[in-house]
């Protein structure tokens, strides 16, 4: 398969999974933001809930260039509809749409249709739509998109290297998104030493487990109260959970068993590895090494996996 | 009669482009202008003392016919750069085997839709020594060209890669494309870029279309264009009327297809009579093309011929003026029912290892009542055709 035709599928997977973890990152923290809550001292402004979302997806830095106060209206101008922030859902869908138009040969006619009236739905939304429909309801219709656009793929394309290029976009993409949803928490500092472990800290797990679609799910499985070192068990580690980092790396270990042949020994190995580590890592060895340091390390691996993709597959000159 | 013709015209257009592109054999006995030809703005100096594998410049040449007077067929004009719409000739096929299978049915029509395996079997046959496989793609200047929707057509009917110019890069004189498995080597190029944009190191500097290296690859003989450069200096409005000459020349026979009477307003006695008769007259100017830049007379107002008689005393040698033919008609439905609308044909005639052309062809209808331009770019319409057995 063409580079550019491997490198444009990979990117409107990526793209369009971006648009919907965007959109669950907005979610819990507009969750949080409804949560009693009031800031401690005056001069700790990033622990509000709203700079969570600009934190944990490291767009801080281009917010604070555009916008000197931080609001919740400001942030969700900047995260869902602003031109000029590349994550933003508006670019995300933008960019999914115009890769599938490049590789339009590639996939079928209904995910192009899919992926066309998305953008074209988008480009018609603003900031009072989000007021009118409500945060939490503008965020289920992104979501919704994108499981139209996954169920329309799943449902009717070849299952060849085409595929496969897609869904490895999309899972490199999620097992990122997971663990900066899941880093948030470490963000969010509680007002008040005594909260920890408090009606507060456990409202905010719970909204993250929502979020991530994960609450019932929690329930199910562990039948009792929502405590920090399940949370990451259940987001991290269970193979059964579909947004996990374990069930991400397995689907990204397989698809690329597909597409690698000998001369990619490194690509396969890396994501050996970092499969592994999931596949075989305890919980107690990840909470006693610190939650955050473990996904701070994890994304930067997942960073250099990424890399080595792009490397191996989209841009072979020599 | 037809394939005769068209085989024997392209034939004779593929020798006169070896033949200017080498000793000018035709040019040193006076047949052929040597400035209509080396003074044209389409001759690739560059080109000059290349061999082209098999001699074939124009692969794939789409000739427009009209049907005129008493019945006789002319040749319009000759199209050898990237002459496209053959997809359509395919899918009104197909649009009209699901509508009206009955009439299939009764009337043993040939068929047209192995177009494709001609085309591939043809691009294979003129691939550089050396590979038994040889990899065939399509160069297509991307998405944005009205025409993207053929070259995907086309790739994906072929089974070949549809490659933009970024998709491919040279070493060492060799064309590879760039795959996920690494690079991969690309033997014939059916390309769809013009010209001017193939590389930005031998021709426009600014083209974001091609392929750095590409000309020197291609003079190298590692790699074959389909068409070959410099092709568009054969079907120059003002080479036109020596075709019929390049025929007797090259082939030593009587022209099958008739040219349509062409006045060259370079010549003084022509350019008389054309401005002495604008009124009757189509004027065209020799590098247009698209059915733009014309001057239809008998439908023409006063200020639009007067117009014309100022453009062709400032630059006699860009105009060449034809009769007006009475184009035939054929039925079309229109929004007032089923009238007549004037008509033209292009059949493709493909040369590789042979001259070869499937049963058909694409059929242009002017939409407009009484017009006969039946340009696609200036709203005409097609329509599928049969040859009958």
């Amino acid at each position: 398969m063409l580079s550019r035709v491997a490198n444009e599928l990979y990117w409107t997977g990526r793209h369009f999974e971006r648009a919907e973890n965007t959109a669950r990152i907005l979610d819990v923290t507009y969750r949080n933001s409804l949560l009693p809550y009031q800031l401690g001292e005056p001069g700790l402004a990033w622990a509000a809930p709203w700079a969570v979302p600009l934190i944990s997806t490291g767009l801080a830095t281009a917010y604070y260039r555009k916008h000197p106060v931080l609001s919740a209206e400001n942030v969700l101008r900047f995260m869902l509809f602003d031109a000029s922030n590349p994550s933003s859902v508006f670019c995300s869908l933008r960019a999914a749409r115009e890769s599938a138009r490049a590789v339009r040969g590639a996939i079928t006619s209904e995910m192009y249709e899919e992926a066309n009236a998305s953008w074209l739905e988008m480009r018609g939304f603003d900031y009072d739509h989000v007021q009118r429909v409500g945060v939490q309801g503008f965020c289920d219709w992104i979501k919704m998109r994108s499981h139209l656009f996954r169920g329309v793929t799943f449902g009717t394309m070849l299952r060849g290297e085409a595929y496969h290029f897609l869904r490895l976009g999309t899972h490199l993409e999620r097992a990122d998104n997971t663990a900066r949803i899941l880093d948030t928490k470490y963000h969010i500092l509680l007002p008040s030493a005594e909260d920890v472990g408090g009606a507060v800290d456990y409202y905010q797990w719970q909204s993250l487990l929502t979020s991530v679609s994960g609450f019932e799910a929690y329930r199910r499985i562990y039948s009792d109260v929502i405590t920090p070192r399940r949370v990451a068990e259940l987001l991290i580690l269970r193979r059964d959970m579909p947004r996990s980092l374990h069930a991400c790396l397995t689907m990204i270990n397989d698809t690329l068993k597909l597409l690698c042949d000998e001369q990619n020994w490194e690509l396969e190995r890396m994501a050996g590895e970092l499969h592994a580590r999931l596949e075989f890592g305890r919980t107690e060895d990840i909470m006693r090494f610190g939650l955050h340091e473990y996904l701070v390390d994890f994304l930067e691996r997942i960073y250099a996996l990424a890399s080595e993709i792009t490397r191996r597959f989209f841009a072979p000159t020599a | 009669m037809l394939e005769r013709g068209l085989k024997q015209r392209v034939t004779a257009l593929n020798a006169f482009l070896e033949d200017i592109y080498h000793d000018q054999r035709i040019l040193a006995e006076g047949r052929v202008p040597r400035e209509r030809v080396l003074g044209n703005a389409q001759y690739r100096p560059d080109m000059r003392g290349m061999d082209v594998k098999g001699g074939i410049y124009a692969h794939i040449a789409g000739v427009d016919i009209v049907r005129a007077g008493q019945g006789e067929y002319y040749v319009l004009e000759d199209n050898l750069r990237v002459p496209s719409g053959v997809s359509y000739m395919l899918e009104n096929r197909k649009m009209m085997m699901r509508l009206f299978p009955e009439l299939f049915a009764t009337q043993s029509v040939r068929p047209v839709q192995h177009y494709p395996d001609l085309l591939l079997e043809n691009l294979r046959a003129v691939a550089p020594d050396g590979g038994d496989r040889p990899t065939v793609a399509v160069l297509t200047p991307g998405p944005y060209n009205s025409a993207y929707f053929e070259h995907s057509f086309l790739a994906q009917q072929m089974g070949v890669e549809l490659v933009e110019g970024a998709d491919l890069f040279i070493r060492d004189d060799t064309v590879y494309m760039r795959t996920t498995r690494g690079p991969q080597r690309v033997h014939v190029i059916y390309r769809r870029v013009d010209d001017d944009f193939l590389d930005p190191r031998a021709f426009r500097a600014d083209s974001m279309l091609g392929v750095p290296g590409l000309f020197s690859a291609y003079r190298a003989g590692r790699v074959t264009l389909a068409n070959a450069i410099g092709t568009g200096v054969a079907d120059d409005k003002s080479i036109y009327p020596y075709v019929p000459e390049m025929i007797r020349f090259y082939l030593d026979e009587e022209p099958v297809l008739n040219n349509v009477e062409t006045f060259r307003c370079y010549l003084k006695e022509h350019r008389d009579y054309v401005l002495e008769h604008l009124d009757e007259l189509v004027v065209k100017e020799v590098h247009g093309a698209g059915g733009y830049g014309m001057l239809i007379g008998p439908t023409s107002t006063a200020a639009e011929r007067e117009a014309f008689r100022q453009r062709i005393l400032a630059a006699p040698e860009k105009y060449i003026a034809q009769p007006t033919l009475a184009l035939s008609t054929c039925p079309t439905f229109v929004e007032s029912g089923v009238a007549p609308r004037h008509i033209d044909l292009r059949p493709y005639v493909l040369s590789g290892k042979t001259v070869n052309l499937v049963p058909g062809g694409l059929t242009r209808v002017a939409l407009t009542e009484g017009s006969l331009v039946v340009n696609s770019s200036q709203g005409g319409g097609t329509k599928d055709t049969w040859v009958l057995d």
